[in-house]
């Protein structure tokens, strides 16, 4: 059991969470953390689905990576992860109809996402089931987290609400005769950018080895 | 075998495309009769909602058994015609000409009162949109309405489908006189009294979509809602 936790198993676990984060160090999957972090909602469900879909590929090619040869390994990766989304979308649709809905735009853009693919060719293809496992969730989640981040600050400011929940009072707003008014601009794709920028400033001036010479 | 040669390349491929279309089918096939059955049920709420009745996937069948009374289909010159309106699918319908269409109605008896269900279906700025809209008996009011999309921006397009936006569209009347007028969408201010709603901030193509799409399919529907 040690052995299966030990520290640089951590470290695959963990790593991503922080240091190794695929967003804010790495600089992947920028793209649909534009696109789904208008809201918590759907950024909660995307962090999981692709948390699900990075473990699962990692694993499955991390099984097959003695036998796929080599010239056509891109296609045998997006072939396996291709499948693994329509898998789990047509699961969702029979069991968790309400998540699927929610889920529709998105399932698209999991297969997109430069981080799934990113990990398999960078860590799956190189290493046994177990760790590439481990890697597969710290990237999933370390995804995920600044998605979740971002989403918070989207939609407090943008909508005035938490998780569909009102945060702000109706009464407030400029309109019912209170003084405050949605900040419009978070909810624009651009705001999310700017977002991910001051994160990984803070990020970088906590952790001050990660900053570029 | 050499892993690298053009057979195992081949053979590999060969395989791999094989199990994977096979677990597909299987899984696709396997899952259709539950997939169906959600798909059911969520159209039963959808209808139900325009109502304002609030239904789960549980109950959804009891509660529509319930309250609607009658279904049936017209075409455009308002005749009706042979089908189960219920199964009628109104995106396979949208790419037909008008005259062809099968326009289905729901007719719906709320504690006394008789309600007209008709489905309505457009675009928004992204995808599709569609929903239900409620009229009252004199088929003049509107009782309520319902709005779904495919892929609308969340927090802007997609708002359509919260009650806030909903609940503007109670009461509004669709003719001016014997003119069909439908619905105005306005960006901020819409007159109380008159059919202008309050438009989604920063929704403003999807809100035109929903302008739109009410008053083509009110226009299918206009000799159907002459009928007295």
């Amino acid at each position: 059991m040690s052995a299966l936790f030990s520290a640089k198993n951590r470290e695959y676990l963990l790593g991503p969470l922080s240091k190794n984060n695929p967003v804010i160090v790495q600089v992947l999957g920028i793209c649909s953390a534009l696109a789904v972090t208008a809201k918590l909602e759907p950024a909660i469900v995307m962090g999981l689905s692709v948390t699900a879909v990075t473990a699962f590929s990692n694993v499955i090619l991390s099984l097959l990576r003695n036998t796929i040869p080599t010239r056509i390994r891109i296609i045998v990766q997006l072939v396996v992860v291709a499948a693994l989304v329509i898998i789990v979308d047509q699961l969702l649709k029979a069991f968790a109809y309400e998540v699927s809905k929610q889920l529709s735009v998105y399932v698209g853009l999991i297969i997109t996402n430069c981080i799934i693919m990113g990990r398999i060719e960078a860590f799956a293809l190189a290493n046994k089931p177990w760790p590439s496992l481990l890697d597969g969730i710290g990237n999933g989640l370390g995804y995920g987290m600044i998605l979740v981040i971002i989403a918070f600050f989207r939609e407090l400011l943008g909508s005035g609400t938490l998780y569909g929940f009102r945060i702000i009072p109706e009464s407030w707003y400029i309109q019912n005769g209170g003084c405050y008014l949605n900040n419009g601009l978070m909810i624009m794709p651009a705001m999310a950018l700017i977002l991910v920028g001051l994160i990984i400033w803070v990020h970088r001036s906590k952790n001050k080895d990660l900053i570029e010479k | 075998m050499n892993k690298q040669g053009n057979t195992y390349t081949f053979l590999y491929s060969v395989v791999l495309v094989v199990v994977v279309a096979a677990l597909l089918s299987v899984v696709s096939l396997s899952l259709q009769p539950r997939q169906n059955e959600n798909r059911e049920n969520e159209k039963r709420q959808n209808i139900l909602s325009a109502i304002h009745i609030s239904s789960t996937a549980d109950n959804s069948a009891e509660l529509f058994n319930k309250y609607i009374k009658e279904q049936f289909i017209v075409n455009a010159k308002g005749e009706k015609i042979e089908g189960n309106a219920f199964n009628v699918s109104i995106d396979k319908q949208y790419s037909l000409p008008v005259d062809k269409r099968e326009l289905p109605v729901f007719v719906a008896d709320v504690d006394g009162a008789t309600k007209y269900i008709l489905p309505i279906y457009g675009a928004g700025l992204w995808g599709a949109i569609w929903g239900y809209i409620s009229l009252d008996e004199n088929k003049e009011t509107i009782y309520g309405t319902f709005f779904d999309h495919a892929s609308e921006t969340p927090g802007l397009g997609a708002e359509i489908t919260t009650p806030k936006f909903n609940e503007q569209f109670r009461n509004k009347k669709i003719f001016s006189g014997t003119q069909l007028v439908g619905i105005e969408v306005v960006k901020g201010g819409s007159t109380p009294g008159s059919n202008q709603v309050d438009a989604i901030s920063g929704g403003t193509i999807t809100s035109k979509g929903v302008e739109s799409m009410i008053k083509n399919y009110l226009t299918y529907y206009e000799p159907f809602l002459k009928q007295r």
